[in-house]
């Protein structure tokens, strides 16, 4: 492993404990408002000052950093459980049901993601709970971005299809299901892996468009994509620049994401 | 070359018309859909809130709707936007000249920052300016379009910059490995050994070989500027195609959605087949 990625590993992993202990590390809750100091500068009791309405900056970036950093893996799990259904069962079987889903995922990819994204959320309901705008965000996340993946899946299944591996396990008698779940799952877990890790940043930032749109997590609940909304108020950047620190996580994190992935054997 | 140009055609047609169907579906099914503000107007009559009440019955189904709007779409007649009260084809006409400038001149300037930085990247081999030309790319990598756009409006920047900035990072990684994987092959060291010019290396032997890599790149980068284009139009105010299409999806409009997806879909499309095409072409010449 190298020194780069050691560091990477190391700061996604001091980010993800301190955002998983942000009950006992944050010094307020994320709703708590300090109504004797809105939009108040850093201090001694606010670390990174406190937004317009009293609530205090730090401890809402470390709620959502946890929100962030918890449910962007479970939609890249969600989404690369639909890419292994979809495209490596079509890369399976063959024939008309891989032309089928290969159609499918053609039309999911003629749109450009961010679009989709958008469109998609923006056409969802709105005016829901926080907790419940928080599962439809990074559900839809999941649900829209396997077509990606399950084109590589699909690939990778077809070329499996008539390895020798699989004409012997064919010989011996093992069909269908049984088949799939025995020799060819396996042999994609790399893949798989692989798209699981790669979709985590690209969700953490859809999140954050979503957020900065107003279409992501909703208030009170914060999100990366909510505390960055916050940066429509500045009239520059040396103006509070205190507020750009969800920004400069964001992309501490997410290039740790990129060094830990750019290291590692992706399979294509 | 003609088989492949007319079935490539037909796959887009299929496909548009399906991302059409698609978008009518979700909008028909959205919560809100079929509410109209006016219909909570005390002033109407029930003859008119009946009526008001019958022009959405048409919409409500939604296969006779496409399939009504699919005709009226092929005799030139894409419908009145229901948010707008304008018809749609017009307020394309107004918007998609603005997009398309927007795009074009953000991909433009994308491409040659990214050209220019792995080019010199390439070429310079000095470790400080590759590690900061890297750096630079991976940190714009990591910030989302909705944030380059903010960042446009604060610092008062054109939005083409924010598209720009955004498709660098990934023009420049993919280009800067193309170049450095031409510039270290057998043929390319001999040549530069033999003393030959940085531009004849260059124009002769570097480009024929990256060519149909970067023209499916170029391909890949438009698609990445349009969708860029709806939170960039829509936070910096720029009246275009991306910010009308945050309208309609948040005013549930059907007639303008579908025919702003059908729009999107055959520019990304378009932009991919194209880039298809002329990267086999420059492939079948190279061999």
């Amino acid at each position: 492993m190298s020194a780069t990625r050691k560091l990477a590993c190391g700061i996604l992993l001091v980010v993800v404990i301190t955002a998983l202990g942000a009950t006992w590390i944050a010094p307020a809750d994320y709703a708590t408002q300090f109504r004797e100091a809105p939009s108040a500068p850093p201090s001694r009791h606010h670390l990174l000052g406190t937004d317009e309405i009293g609530r205090d900056r730090f401890s809402r970036m470390l709620y959502g950093t946890r929100i962030s950093l918890l449910l962007a893996p479970t939609a890249a799990l969600l989404s690369t459980v639909m890419a292994a259904l979809i495209g490596a069962v079509a890369g399976y079987l063959g024939g008309f049901w891989e032309r089928l889903a290969m159609g499918i995922t053609d039309l999911f990819l003629s749109l450009p993601w961010l679009f989709l994204l958008i469109t998609v959320r923006a056409l969802l309901p709105l005016n829901v709970s926080p907790l419940l705008s928080m599962l439809v965000t990074f559900l839809m996340l999941g649900f829209l971005g396997w077509a990606a993946s399950a084109r590589v899946l699909c690939a990778a299944a077809r070329s499996l299809r008539h390895s020798g591996l699989l004409l012997q396990a064919r010989a011996l008698g093992l069909h269908g299901a049984r088949l799939f779940a025995i020799h060819v799952v396996p042999t994609l877990k790399p893949i798989l892996l692989a798209q699981f890790w790669i979709s985590i940043p690209v969700f953490i930032l859809s999140e954050a468009n979503l957020g900065i749109l107003g279409l992501g997590v909703a208030e009170p609940l914060p999100s990366w994509g909510s505390l960055l909304k916050e940066l429509e108020g500045l009239t520059s950047l040396g103006d509070q620049p205190w507020k750009l620190a969800p920004l400069l996580l964001l992309i501490v994190v997410v290039t740790s994401f990129q060094v830990v992935l750019s290291s590692e054997e992706v399979p294509a | 070359m003609l088989w492949r140009i007319s079935r490539r055609l037909l796959a887009i047609a299929a496909i548009v018309v399906l991302g059409g169907l698609t978008s009518a579906t979700l909008v028909r099914f959205a919560p809100g859909f079929a509410t109209d503000e006016q219909q909570l107007d005390p002033r109407l009559s029930a003859e008119s809130l009946q009526a008001l009440h019958q022009s959405h019955e048409s919409e409500k189904k939604v296969f006779l709707f496409y399939a009504a709007y699919l005709n009226r779409a092929w005799h030139g007649d894409l419908g009145i936007s229901r948010s707008l009260n304008r018809p749609v084809s017009s307020l394309l006409r107004d918007r998609f000249p603005v997009t398309l400038r927007l795009v074009a001149m953000g991909l433009a300037l994308g491409w040659l920052i990214a050209l220019s930085f792995a080019l010199t990247s390439a070429l310079a081999r000095v470790t400080a300016y590759r590690f900061f030309a890297i750096a630079l790319s991976g940190a714009l990598l990591c910030i989302p379009a909705a944030v380059l756009a903010l960042l446009s409006v604060v610092l008062n920047t054109p939005g083409y910059l924010a598209i720009a900035l955004l498709v660098f990072p990934k023009v420049f990684t993919y280009s800067r490995s193309l170049l450095e994987r031409a510039y270290s092959s057998p043929h390319i060291v001999t040549a530069r050994a033999k003393g030959l010019g940085r531009l004849r290396i260059l124009c002769w032997h570097v480009f024929p070989v990256v060519a149909p890599s970067l023209v499916a790149l170029a391909g890949v980068s438009v698609s990445m500027a349009i969708g860029a284009a709806i939170p960039i139009e829509a936070l910096c105010g720029v009246a275009g195609v991306g910010d009308l299409a945050w309208q309609a999806a948040l005013a549930r409009d059907l007639p303008l959605l579908v025919n702003i997806t059908i729009l999107v879909t055959v520019a990304t499309l378009l932009s991919n087949s194209g880039a298809d095409v002329v990267g086999h072409a420059l492939r079948a010449q190279e061999s």
